[in-house]
């Protein structure tokens, strides 16, 4: 799940996740930029490095979580493949780790996404998936491209070599038929740019993309033709007048003509705002992808808006 | 200056207002920073001042990052190539210059300052060199900062404004070129440097058994190249080095200079108002000027009187009576306007009572994005009113 910052990445993995588990299924919910952001979601103390349990989708179905960082990753990665935990540790202690996961931000991209397809492919005793889905809450959309694309960005950095081996084996993961990267977005101009722009860049690089999950969408309750007409200046505030005064709202201030008067503002106001959102559904229709819509939750995203917004998905075929 | 202003629904608060013009026309102001939480309107916000100095008489350039793209094109910026261009349009007597940062020209041309021709190849060679000057996460702030001080060295503006590149956080701006200095200064890259220093032999021979563990570890997990690799450019990098360090601290002290001016943009939301609490207090701690706040994007009903409760209980009674759905609609509508103004209105409250001193300026949500010189002069009308 990539987006643009701030428009919901986080809070919309979380609820795909759910919305994956729902049914009986076992889900992953990982994170990799060290923000915490997935127990803040869910309103939890911040997680260690280990898959938790941490909801219960509606029917019964496990969501677990993973905060992923890097120099952990590293180290299990050095005592995994060359059982040198001793010397993992030392790399640590020269700054080496943190090194590798600042400068090179490839190598450390390869260690989060390899730590995410390691569970992704990992398997039970009985030969099962371990998990059904694992959702990723990944870094926004300027960088997706090159953080998914590990194989080219290592490729600068090792051409041969461990790293590089690694790497093809993540990106195989990566770019299988079984990964889609979705996208959030708000219907506004910069997010949904950023969009279209990921999804060309994640094309070009032959990335297998998802859908997009417009986020936020405010419920519309006034008919298209209103709108339309407001939009260009020709709302009638007369009907309005006569509901107001069946209302009971004619006391008061300057009476209905002027409230009438003030609400015919708000309501252009209003279509013109939706106006440039249906734009910008049409901009994001262009990308060819399937898309969802989920609803502004009023109270903001809280524990009871994440199962909200999970229904929403499922019932619009998106889990 | 202690107002007291009454906001559209009738909620007083007692903050400073923020006189922008003020702050502009002072021939004293020199630089003024926007910056903030990611998303909030600082690029808007910086091209409006820019904007609205320039055509109060100043000779203004202002540096945006990553600006949106109609908006750069309406200030003529098509080519990102790090160099100021004068912006057309502009009514009034003073000038308006802008430019885009280009993080990796930037740095490009650090190293090009600083190293002789044979060793700048080197680095900008280097396969690290372009992970680092393209990538690493606090380049962007770090180039920004040395772009301010290359432009207010060359003393050609009497005016920069500063946009700040998007982050999560504002501190980032702060924060991101000390982390940068302070890696490029950290343990392993004496490590990496002693062979240099030695006269080219091994890091590894020069220290202990237990670093002898270390560089077999590493050749192992990273192979031979990749450690060479990153041995020529920390060599390379140690001789403009000197450099870097310095030209970051001196631009932060340029910060805490009295010709500049912070200016925090917000959105009235939660996240962004506790961001620019926070960046509030970072600042005092780091004796930075701070102009204001900027609440951007505000929604007030143009029917304040009529209460979203009222609005609300009419709405009902249409309904139940199946008579004037339009109304009833609209009476809706009206109803969660009011009620996010009334919660817009309470995060500005918290800050207001947290930071009673700090002067603030609303700017109201314009229906339609901020894409050209007009939308650009709307916005910095409603910041000096
Ligand atoms: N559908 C929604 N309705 C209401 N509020 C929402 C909705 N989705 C997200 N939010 C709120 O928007 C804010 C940003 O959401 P979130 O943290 O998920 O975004 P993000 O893209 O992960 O941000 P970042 O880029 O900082 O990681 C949060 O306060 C969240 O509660
Ligand atoms: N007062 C306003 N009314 C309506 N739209 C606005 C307003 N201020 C900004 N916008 C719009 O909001 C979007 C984001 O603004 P802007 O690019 O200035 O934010 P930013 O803080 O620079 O973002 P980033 O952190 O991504 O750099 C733009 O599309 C802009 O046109
Ligand atoms: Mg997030
Ligand atoms: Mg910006």
């Amino acid at each position: 799940m990539t987006g643009k910052g701030g428009t919901g990445k986080t809070t919309v993995a979380a609820a795909l996740a759910l919305a994956l588990a729902a049914g009986g299924r076992k889900v992953l919910l990982v994170e990799v930029e060290g923000r915490q952001g997935i127990a803040q979601v869910f309103d939890t103390p911040p997680l260690p490095y280990e898959e938790r349990k941490i909801a219960v989708a509606p029917d019964g179905g496990d969501v677990y979580a993973l905060a992923i960082d890097p120099e952990e990753a590293m180290l299990e990665y050095v005592e995994m493949f060359y059982g040198m935990r001793r010397a993992g540790k030392a790399l640590n202690k020269i700054g080496l780790v943190d090194f590798a996961t600042t400068i090179a931000p490839g190598l450390r991209d390869v260690l989060v996404t390899g730590k995410t397809s390691e569970a992704v492919r990992r398997r039970d005793k009985s030969g099962r998936r371990a998990y059904d889905a694992v959702v990723m809450d990944a870094p926004p959309t300027g960088r997706i491209t090159r953080f998914l694309n590990v194989t080219a960005e290592v490729a600068g950095l090792a051409r041969i070599g461990p790293v590089k081996n690694h790497a093809d084996l993540v990106r195989g993961v990566v770019a299988s038929p079984e990964t889609a990267v979705h996208f959030v977005t708000l219907l506004e101009e910069m997010p949904v740019q950023e969009t279209l722009d990921g999804v060309e860049s994640l094309r070009e690089a032959k990335l297998p993309v998802g859908g997009v999950f417009i986020n936020m969408v405010r419920p519309e309750l006034l008919p298209a033709a209103v709108l339309e007409a407001a939009a260009e200046g020709g709302f009638d505030p007369g009907e309005l007048a006569l509901g107001l005064k069946a209302a009971g709202l004619a006391d008061g201030g300057g009476g209905v003509p002027s409230i009438a008067g003030a609400l015919a503002a708000e309501v252009k106001e209003h279509a013109l705002r939706t106006v440039l959102e249906q734009r910008e559904r049409r901009s994001l229709a262009e990308a060819g992808t399937p898309r969802y819509e989920l609803p502004l939750l009023p109270e903001g995203a809280d524990l009871a808006g994440l199962y909200e917004l999970a229904e929403a998905m499922r019932a619009q075929g998106a889990a | 200056m202690t107002a007291t202003a009454t906001t559209a629904d009738g909620h007083r608060r007692t903050s400073p207002i923020l006189d922008i013009d003020a702050v502009l026309d002072d021939p004293g102001t020199r630089i003024v920073v926007c910056c903030g939480s990611g998303g909030v309107g600082k690029t808007t916000t910086a091209a409006a001042l820019g904007l609205r100095a320039a055509e109060r008489g100043r000779r203004v350039v202002v540096l945006t990052v990553d600006p949106a793209r109609r908006l750069a094109q309406s200030m003529g910026l098509t080519e990102l190539d790090n160099t100021p261009r004068v912006v057309t349009g502009v009514e009034g007597p003073g000038e308006l210059h802008a430019m885009m940062l280009d993080m990796k020209r930037t740095f490009d041309e650090i190293i090009e300052a600083h190293a002789d021709p044979e060793r700048a190849r080197q680095i900008l060679t280097n396969p690290f060199y372009q992970s680092l000057s393209s990538s690493f996460s606090g380049t962007q702030e770090y180039m920004a900062m040395e772009k301010l001080g290359q432009l207010r060295r060359s003393d050609e503006w009497d005016l920069i404004i500063v946009d700040t590149p998007p982050s999560r956080s504002a501190l980032d701006f702060l924060d991101a070129p000390e982390r940068l200095g302070r890696f490029l200064d950290g343990r392993l890259i004496r490590i990496l440097m002693a062979p240099a220093k030695a006269g080219g032999r091994s890091a590894f021979k020069l220290l202990n058994a237990g670093f002898g563990l270390v560089a077999g570890a590493m050749t192992k997990i990273l192979g031979a190249q990749f450690l060479k690799d990153i041995q020529t450019f920390v060599a390379a990098l140690d001789a403009v080095f000197g450099g870097f360090r310095q030209r970051a601290e001196q631009t932060y002290r340029l910060l805490q200079a009295p010709g500049t001016a912070f200016l925090v943009v917000a959105a009235p939301e939660r996240d962004a108002m506790r961001e620019a609490s926070y960046f509030v207090e970072r600042l005092a701690e780091e004796r930075m000027p701070l102009a204001g706040l900027v609440v951007n994007r505000v929604h007030r009903s143009p029917a304040p009187a009529l209460s979203a409760a009222r609005s609300t209980a009419a709405a009902e009674d249409l309904e139940a009576r199946g008579e004037h759905d339009l109304t009833a609609a609209v009476l809706r509508l009206h109803a969660g306007r009011m009620q996010l103004a009334a919660r817009e209105h309470r995060e500005q409250e918290h800050f207001a009572s947290a930071h009673p001193t700090v002067p603030i300026a609303e700017v109201l949500a314009m229906p339609e994005d901020v894409h050209d010189l007009v939308g650009l002069r709307e916005i910095g009308e409603l910041l000096a009113s």
